[in-house]
């Protein structure tokens, strides 16, 4: 199994789309309400997989283009089939995931193995009726777009209109229609004329739940810009602009990277929005530019490992974060395995271990702690034990219960709440 | 307040009295560390320049890092006074390694340090001509070392890239080990160890993350080219193996 890169619940939680580093596509389906095996409710069980990007090479630049899926985001449902879009660095695909339960039989011209059947050997028709079969999931995709980014795309999607969708690169935001393939409008673009002068790159983007001309961006200096499409086509001057004045106490030469903010996610009311950055999670109210309302501490006994962290390259990570249904709690990954979740109301947190050796199946899983310093008690594990090979960059919450996904390098976890 | 910042981050887990004669220890050894930073970070947009095509936003991030270290050390004096310590061709190689990221022939001259992107828009545009001149006329006031580490960063010719990589990479060897054996031993020993214990461990990951790069470069080269590949393949263990040296001592 590849190194999962994505994880996705669709609308109604019912799919759960994960994509890989080679480029595949897994959806899970959840088993419906079974009384004679009360167990298999809520499981997720595979439904379809599918290839959805495959490594091109770049001729004109003599580079690989990775197969690697960055995003997968679901459009809300229409009709029986499911569409999804899926992304790699370079081109964005939109997939129809359609079931077969029926298939003709009873041709005139050609017979059940699909070999023609010789003209004069006809002596009567007939009409092919419909007859049931095992169930088929198929994934066929319907769009492709392709060749409108330069660097590499890092964040889809979808408009609440439900017709549009715009997709991030470092400098560049596009908007797309999804019926239409041959043209973007771009309505970002922060690529200095002299490119020298870049220091700033855009690590994420989202459209306001509700609001179908609003959308944000993030950058790696810490900051967040709300844009208004009404305003003007191209949006490089915000309407609102996030940033947390910096505490000069706690000033490093790291303080750059690790204020970069690697998720941007809206609460699903569209009153708050939530950022992620290297140590923290931050609650921002739109009606607020000055500083976020809530700040929660993933793991703050990194900050006197920055330098080393600095070193291995582990503090480039992108973790992501995401809201619960009611957007009373939020959930984010970090190292060990260990991911936390955070409860706004109570301003409880818990930190828990997705692995196969710390729970079984069904167990409740066990609170960790991190000792920070002094003795270590029992059950803690010291900052220096920690494993930062096994980092949970990504996770997700079902949209109406509490199950979530979390994907620890190559293996999906599904967590839910304990069932009577 | 920066020595405050720094200690809090290298010196973990130190009691208060230990503290404050750490920070008595910690000035010197803040420059100390404060180089050794801007070597790593160096080392990091050299490599990251290897890959198959660059994060941008690591490497603008790192970028602005050695931007800020260079700043400060601009403001202390100490930048200058490292000018003149190094002598000959180690001066010129590091020079030239921050030149092609941090000046323009323009800042050059007025004495102020601007990152150089023109790298990252060759990596990204074909038709940078303008800018290949403008790496190009940095390179007049430095010997022929830079002409061929200019080279590094155009990856229109992967096969030519090959090449200089190799010669880039002696650059940094030079960089690194043309300090005498003692200054070497002398940048590490007045860090606390605790920091050390740390990247012992994590040094591990980092060869195994490094390893990740040399995949990178073998989907990167066309089957013609395997023999340079595998050339690029020990050139980084090499490079691993002796960074481990540097950090175990």
């Amino acid at each position: 199994a590849d190194i999962i890169s994505t994880v996705e619940f669709n609308y109604s939680g019912d799919l759960l789309a994960t994509g890989d580093k080679g480029g595949r596509v897994v959806i899970f389906q959840r088993e419906q309400e079974n009384k004679s095996r009360p167990h298999s409710r809520g499981e997720y069980n595979v439904y379809s997989t599918f290839q959805s990007h495959e490594p091109e090479f770049d001729y004109l630049k003599s580079l690989e283009i990775e197969e690697k899926i960055n995003k997968i985001r679901w459009l809300p449902q229409q009709n029986a089939a499911h569409f999804l879009l899926s992304t790699n660095d370079k081109t964005i695909k939109l997939w129809k995931i359609s079931e077969r339960d029926k298939r003709p039989e009873g041709y005139n011209l050609k017979d059940e193995d699909g070999r023609l059947r010789d003209p004069f050997r006809i002596t009567a028709l007939r009409v092919p009726i419909l007859k049931p079969m095992d169930l088929m999931v198929e994934a066929s995709p319907r769009r492709i777009f392709a060749n409108a980014h330069t660097y590499h795309i890092n964040s889809i999607s979808v408009n609440s209109d439900h017709e549009t969708y715009l997709s991030a690169d470092d400098l560049r935001i596009n908007l797309w229609h999804l019926e239409i393939t041959d043209r973007s409008f771009n309505i970002v673009d922060i690529k200095p004329a002299n490119m020298e002068e870049l220091t700033e790159v855009i690590t994420a983007a989202e459209f306001h739940p509700h609001h179908c001309n609003v959308f944000v961006y993030s950058s790696s200096k810490g900051t967040i810009r709300l844009c208004d499409m009404r305003s003007s086509a191209l949006c490089d001057r915000h309407s609102k602009f996030f940033e947390e004045p910096e505490d000069p106490s706690s000033r490093s030469f790291f303080s750059e990277i690790i204020s970069s903010i690697s998720d941007v996610k809206f609460s699903h009311s569209g009153r708050y929005m939530m950022t992620r950055d290297y140590l923290s999670v931050k609650v921002w109210d739109l009606n607020m530019e000055n500083r976020p309302v809530e700040t929660y501490q993933v793991h703050e006994y990194l900050r006197s490992k920055l330098c080393s962290l600095y070193e291995n390259d582990c503090i480039f990570d992108k973790f992501e974060c995401c809201w619960n249904g009611s957007d009373s709690a939020i959930m984010t990954g970090s190292y060990n395995n260990f991911f936390r979740m955070f409860d706004r109301n109570t301003r409880r947190d818990i930190t828990l271990e997705a692995s196969r050796e710390s729970s079984k199946p069904r167990a409740i899983l066990k609170p960790r702690k991190v000792c920070t310093g002094g003795k270590r008690k029992k059950d803690e594990i010291s900052v220096d034990s920690l494993d930062f090979n096994k980092k949970i960059l990504h996770t997700a919450w079902h949209p109406m219960e509490n199950i979530i996904a979390v994907a620890a390098t190559n293996n999906l976890y599904i967590f839910q709440d304990k069932i009577n | 307040m920066f020595v405050r910042g720094l200690k809090r981050k290298c010196f973990d887990g130190e009691e208060d009295i230990e503290g404050t004669l750490a920070g008595i220890k910690a000035i010197p050894s803040y420059n100390l560390q404060r180089q050794s930073l801007l070597d790593m970070s160096l080392v990091k947009l050299q490599l990251c320049h290897m890959l198959v095509e660059p994060n941008l936003c690591r490497s603008v991030l790192i970028a602005n890092t050695v931007r800020q270290i260079q700043e400060e050390m601009t403001q202390d004096g100490t930048w200058q006074m490292i000018n003149t310590q190094s002598t000959g061709q180690a001066s010129l190689d590091r020079l030239v390694s921050t030149d092609i990221l941090c000046r323009s022939s323009r800042e050059q001259a007025e004495g102020k340090h601007v990152p150089g992107y023109s790298t990252f828009s060759k990596d990204f545009e074909g038709d940078q001509a303008q800018d290949n001149s403008e790496t190009m006329s940095t390179a007049s006031s430095v010997q022929a070392p830079r002409n061929l580490q200019s080279n590094v960063w155009e990856m229109e010719n992967p096969q030519e890239n090959k090449g200089n990589f190799q010669k880039s990479l002696d650059q940094i060897f030079e960089t690194l080990e043309n300090k005498s054996p003692n200054s070497v031993e002398e940048l590490f020993s007045e860090v606390d160890n605790s920091y050390y214990d740390l990247d012992t461990m994590l040094t591990g990951m980092m060869s195994n993350t490094k390893m990740g790069h040399c995949d990178g470069l073998e989907t990167f080269s066309s089957p013609s080219t395997t023999t340079s590949n595998s050339n690029c393949k020990s050139d980084l263990n090499e490079l691993d193996h002796i960074v481990e040296i540097l950090v175990e001592s």
